[in-house]
Formats: C-alpha cells, sequence, structure tokens
C-alpha cells in the first residue's frame, strides 16, 4: 500500500500550481493564431530543443523504456543510438532549412507546397486522427497506472468517496489541466511545460538511478546480477537468436535507423512543430541537435531503472528488530504478493480471478515489465522524494498528450478547417477555432481512453495501425526534398501503396509462438520472425522500400512541375542557408558533427 | 514585455527543494529511510534542486532586466521575444 503523507501532496500540487500559472501568464502575449499556433515563432533554441524531446518523453519512453530494458537489457539502447540520434541529427541539417524555410506552419501543408492538395489531405487526416488517438491512449495509460500504484486510494479513503472512480478521476484531470494551459497559452505554454517536465523527469528519475546502482553494487554489481547479453548493446546482434530481441543487424540498421526513426523524428509534426515555432533559421536547424545531447544520455535514465529492477534482489515481507533506548521496535516491510513472486523488482502479472500469479508454458512466472520502472519509485523512495518521483511520472503522461493535442488542434486548423471547411475567416476567427479543436481534441481523447477499457485490444490494433500508416512516410519526405522529379501524384500513390505493403507484410508473417490474429498471419503465414520487434521493423522496410519505389516509377510517368515553383522546397533548387555566425563551432554542422561522435562513444560503450 | 521561462522554472525547483530540504531535516534519522539505503534522500536531493532551481532564477531574472534596460526598438530577430 502507498503511503502518500501531506509533503507529497504538496509537491504535487505545487507542480500544477505552476503549470496552470504558466498558462495564465502566456495568455495575454496569445493575440494573433500566429502566436498560438506557432508561438510566434520567437522562442529560443534551448528551449525548443528540450521540448522537442520532452514531446517524445511520454508514457511509452518512460514506462516503456524501463519495461524494454528489463525485458531486453542493453540493447534496448539502439533506439537511441540507432533510431533517434541519427535521425535528430539529418534532420537538423538537411531537412529543416525546407520545414522552417518554406514558412509552411504544418508538416501537412508542407506536402501541399511540394506536392498536392490531395497528399496534404490524406496526411492531415490520418495525422489528426492519429494524434487523437495517440493522447487518449496516453491518458488511459495514466490511469490504468495511477491505479495500479494506488496513487489516489489514500485521498478518496480519506473523502469517503468511491474508489471505483479513480480511473475516472485521473483522466478528468489531467484533461482539465492539459486543456486548461494549451487553451489558455497555445502552443507557447505546450512548449514552456515540456521544458518544465523535462527537467522535472531529470529531478525524479536520476536519483531513483544512483540509488538503485547504489544498492546493486555499481556498474560492475549491475554487471554481475543480470545475464551477460543484458549488458550489451551490440553482441550477437549478426544472428537473429544470439541476441535478447531476436533481430539481425540489417533489421535493425535499415528498419530502426532508417525507417522508423528517421519517420518518426523527421516527419512527425508532433516533434518538428516544436522546431519550427523557434525565432530564426539558424536556431530551428540547431533545435533537433540540441535535443540529441540529452537524448543520447537518456538510456541511463529511462533503461538503466527497468534493468536494475530485473537485476535487484526479490524483497520478501520481513520484520527488523531493533533496539532503541532500551525498548523493541519492530519494523515491518510488506512486500505485496505480486512483487514477492515475481523476478527482481517486476512484479509477477496476477490472475485477477484465481489471484495467483499467471505462468508462461514453462512454468515461469509473466512478468508485468511496465510496472518495472514504476515499482522502483516505490521501493527506493522515500516520502517527499516520493511525491517528486510520482509527479514526475504524471508530468511524462501530460506532455506526451499536450504535444499530441497542440500537433492535433494546428493541423485540424490550418490543414483542414481553414482549408476545407471555412475558406478566407479572420485571423481571430481561425485562433477561437483552434482553442475549440483543443476541447473537441481533448474530448474525442476521452472517448478512446473510455473505449480502450471496453475492448482490450483496441491500443494493439491502434498501435499497429500507426505502424502502417507511418512507416512509408519517410521515403515520400525524402525523394520530395531531394528529388526534384518526384510529383504530386506520385507521392499520393506511393504512401497508399507503401500502407497498403506494410498491411500484406504484417497479414503474411507471424512471430515465433503466436498465434495468427493481431500479431500477423490472418492471410495466411508465409515467414517467421525470431520477435515481433524483428516483423515490426521489416514491416517497416517493406512499406519504405514499396513507397520510394512506387513513386520513383510513377514520377517518372507524370508530368514534373516547373523547377520555379519548386525553389525552397528541393534541395537542389534552394540556395544554401546564408551563414550568420562567424565562429565555425556554433554552427549546426559543427554541433551534428559532434552529436554523432559522442553517439559513437555511447554505442562503444555500450557494446 | 516577455515572459522568460526560467523565471517561473527556477521558481518552482527553488520552492520543491526547500520542501524537500526542510523535510528531510525533520526526519533526519527517521526509519522512512530504511528503503533509500540509509541516505537522507530529501535533505541531499533536495539541496541539488534548490541549487538548480536557485541558478535558474538568477540567470533569468538577469537577463529580464538586460532586456528592458534595453532600447525597444529596433525588433531584433536574434533576441528571444513573445508577442509583437
Amino acid at each position: 500500500m502507498l503511503n502518500l503523507t501531506a509533503v507529497d501532496w504538496l509537491i504535487m500540487v505545487l507542480y500544477f500550481v505552476f503549470v496552470l500559472g504558466i498558462g495564465f501568464a502566456l495568455k495575454r502575449y496569445m493575440k494573433t493564431s500566429k502566436d498560438f499556433f506557432q508561438a510566434g515563432r520567437a522562442l529560443p533554441a534551448w528551449i525548443c530543443g528540450l521540448a522537442f524531446i520532452s514531446a517524445n518523453l511520454g508514457a511509452q519512453e518512460v514506462i516503456g523504456m524501463g519495461a524494454s530494458g528489463a525485458k531486453y537489457g542493453l540493447e534496448t539502447a539502439q533506439f537511441y543510438g540507432i533510431g533517434a540520434i541519427p535521425a535528430m541529427v539529418f534532420v537538423g541539417i538537411f531537412m529543416m532549412p525546407f520545414y522552417y524555410g518554406s514558412k509552411a506552419r504544418s508538416v501537412p501543408e508542407f506536402l501541399r507546397m511540394r506536392f498536392d492538395e490531395k497528399t496534404r489531405a490524406l496526411n492531415a487526416c490520418s495525422f489528426a486522427v492519429m494524434t487523437v488517438f495517440s493522447s487518449g491512449i496516453s491518458m488511459y495509460a495514466m490511469a490504468r497506472l495511477i491505479q495500479a500504484l494506488h496513487v489516489f486510494d489514500g485521498l478518496f479513503h480519506a473523502l469517503g468517496w468511491n474508489p471505483d472512480g479513480i480511473f475516472t478521476f485521473s483522466i478528468v484531470l489531467s484533461a482539465i489541466i492539459v486543456l486548461a494551459y494549451i487553451f489558455l497559452g497555445g502552443l507557447t505554454s505546450a512548449i514552456y511545460n515540456e521544458v518544465l517536465q523535462f527537467f522535472l523527469i531529470i529531478a525524479g528519475f536520476l536519483p531513483l538511478v544512483l540509488l538503485g546502482l547504489k544498492n546493486i553494487g555499481g556498474w560492475s554489481g549491475l554487471k554481475a546480477s543480470v545475464p551477460a547479453q543484458y549488458m550489451h548493446e551490440w553482441h550477437g546482434v549478426a544472428h537473429a537468436s544470439t541476441n535478447p530481441m531476436g533481430i539481425e543487424i540489417i533489421g535493425i540498421g535499415m528498419g530502426l535507423g532508417f525507417v522508423l526513426g528517421s519517420g518518426y523524428w523527421c516527419t512527425d509534426f508532433l516533434v518538428i512543430q516544436t522546431a519550427m515555432a523557434s525565432k530564426n533559421m539558424e536556431s530551428a536547424r540547431r533545435v533537433p541537435l540540441i535535443a540529441a545531447v540529452p537524448k543520447i544520455f537518456f538510456p541511463f535514465l529511462v533503461i538503466l531503472p527497468g534493468l536494475l529492477a530485473i537485476g535487484l534482489p526479490t524483497p520478501h515481507t520481513k520484520t527488523v528488530e531493533r533496539n532503541v533506548n532500551g525498548m523493541i521496535v519492530r519494523d515491518t516491510t510488506i512486500v505485496p504478493k505480486n512483487v514477492e513472486e515475481g523476478r527482481g523488482l517486476v512484479p509477477a502479472k496476477i490472475n485477477p480471478v484465481t489471484g495467483k500469479a499467471m505462468l508462461d508454458t514453462n512454468g515461469n512466472p509473466l512478468l508485468d515489465y511496465d510496472l518495472a520502472t514504476p515499482n522502483m519509485l516505490l521501493h527506493f523512495f522515500p516520502t517527499g522524494i516520493l511525491g517528486l518521483g510520482l509527479t514526475a511520472l504524471l508530468a511524462s503522461f501530460m506532455s506526451g498528450m499536450a504535444g499530441n493535442v497542440t500537433a492535433f488542434n494546428t493541423v485540424f486548423t490550418y490543414d483542414l478547417y481553414q482549408s476545407y471547411i471555412h475558406k478566407g475567416g479572420s485571423d481571430r476567427h481561425y485562433m477561437a477555432v483552434g482553442r475549440w479543436a483543443t476541447v473537441g481534441g481533448i474530448l474525442l481523447s476521452i472517448a478512446t481512453a473510455y473505449a480502450a477499457i471496453n475492448f482490450n485490444n483496441i491500443m494493439d490494433t491502434l498501435q499497429l495501425v500507426f505502424s502502417f500508416v507511418n512507416a512509408p512516410l519517410f521515403a515520400t519526405f525524402l525523394l520530395g526534398m531531394f528529388w526534384k522529379r518526384a510529383t504530386g501524384h506520385a507521392a499520393f500513390s506511393g504512401l497508399i501503396a507503401g500502407t497498403s505493403a506494410a498491411v500484406i507484410h504484417h497479414g503474411l508473417t507471424l512471430p515465433l509462438l503466436a498465434h495468427p490474429g493481431i500479431h500477423g498471419g490472418w492471410i495466411a503465414v508465409v515467414h517467421h520472425y525470431h520477435s515481433d520487434m524483428a516483423q515490426n521493423f521489416w514491416t517497416a522496410i517493406w512499406a519504405f522500400g514499396v513507397n520510394a519505389v512506387v513513386t520513383v516509377v510513377v514520377s517518372l510517368l507524370t508530368k514534373p512541375r516547373p523547377e520555379s515553383e519548386l525553389v525552397g522546397l528541393v534541395h537542389s533548387l534552394t540556395p544554401k542557408p546564408p551563414k550568420a555566425h562567424d565562429v565555425w563551432w556554433k554552427s549546426p554542422e559543427a554541433l551534428g558533427a559532434a552529436v554523432l561522435l559522442m553517439a559513437v562513444a555511447l554505442n562503444i560503450f555500450f557494446y | 514585455m516577455s515572459l522568460d521561462l526560467r523565471v517561473p522554472m527556477g521558481l518552482m525547483f527553488t520552492l520543491v527543494g526547500a520542501i524537500l530540504v526542510a523535510f528531510g531535516i525533520s526526519t533526519n534519522g527517521s526509519p522512512i529511510y530504511n528503503a533509500s539505503l540509509g541516505i537522507n534522500a530529501n535533505l541531499w536531493w533536495g539541496l541539488v534542486l534548490l541549487v538548480f532551481g536557485l541558478t535558474m532564477l538568477l540567470l533569468g531574472r538577469r537577463s529580464q532586466k538586460r532586456l528592458a534596460a534595453l532600447p525597444p526598438e529596433p525588433v531584433d530577430e536574434t533576441r528571444s521575444r513573445l508577442g509583437h
């Protein structure tokens, strides 16, 4: 049972007061729609840079990377070294000049400028739907975690409320807070709060890692406590059966590095919007690079708690007798049953009907990896700093939600409402629409969160659909920005073909040990992968490949746009961005090279 | 005028740090620190946050003062500004 005291609540309430306070303080600066949707394009690079990673630092990152660390070990760091860092450098150096320089207000709008109206409509619709569902999933995950950790149980008990209402209370509370600060201060408010959340997450998780490492006996102690292959990022990647994730090097390099990582960091308006809010081209290009620097160190912050959780000894309920001034004092530490039956600090999954741990086919308990990081918090943090840790956890959920919501209101207002529903309205009108789109987006997210309770598979299904839609995107942007011959018809048919390829590949393949259905193989099983991760990566590679081929072929068959229309949108037709700085080491290129060197050093360290 | 994020952020971390330090001092030696390996996590981490918060606050205040001292025109593209 979680015992929160007044000091924990004080810290949590203080955080909420500041989050809302920032929204109120920014309200008076929101004069035009540009202020509201694009933060006036006036923010300094370091703020946008930290918001750039914080928008992604949602639940999936903090909880998911901890879970993955407990399950696969340091191989999870591939998501950083191969997945994120090179893509962030690429988007900063090569792609940002076109996003920022084109004066597009959103990523779909860039697609309209470069290709045509239908490509924008396709991208805007799918993106708007995905952001709403993602923020709903984030909300649902937060409410379930709050329930599992019994955060509000004491409060509900004290107030005499029915504990069944905790789920609704968590959802409504987070929705109201996120809604309030975005409604008031728009993208600026979201970005400022993301930076606040970034520091809060570090403040909450760094002491956890330090305490965990101290307990296990430092780095060498950790090495001695977990299986050897957990401590390596690259060992055994030559073949799928010799590494924990079950993926071979080509799948990782191409699938994660080239397609999924780049697809996310280089094309997702959720993160790109923060860079597009910065004050000039130099800053916009520096934003992803500044973001990459802390990102390099994030494996220590988010993966290590999971790995430590698996390596630490499993606690058991015990009573310690102490002699205090002649009196015998008994301290009893009660360990919940699911933790005692788990491995390390990762609890076992308990069957809600029988109350016993669920077992796999070999008789080992099934572990609830998602609770690895939260359980570390409960295990190591005394009241006081525990409030800080839980606040950091809540902050991470909210920053993920807020990024989705601001991306939604911008794309809805500019790319759907202004383009297809009501053209030629006043600026004030579009700003009001943006505010109400925020309300609508949050209401739809709440509906998604409730749908997730009733339909067990909805989260897996949604994530699957997202991966089908997202996987081919990067090919379209790459060809659009670096090949002047690519045409609108080609981009549109390429996207459709790429998504179809992803669906068909998923229908024809299956991970080992899985049943045909949601995991794949629902057409016919022609190939087995070693893990679902390998299947994901290869789905992405197929989607990317098919999109690229179809786009090239259709481009060559259709009429190209005149080159004069493509200035500022395609690499070969755009003059080099002017060098604003006389100091060479301040240029984005130098910063990018330094980031890549650091990433290589990290990969060598984790080898 | 502009709102420098470092001011509210610094203020928040200063307050959180101060709360943790005060609570850590008042509970020093308590068995609640069995969880954190006998280390008074509130006191020590509170101090770290306090220093971080005060530094942010100081930097933010200084740059706000500098901005206020500058003539408001012409609008400089390279300076951080909110609104127009």
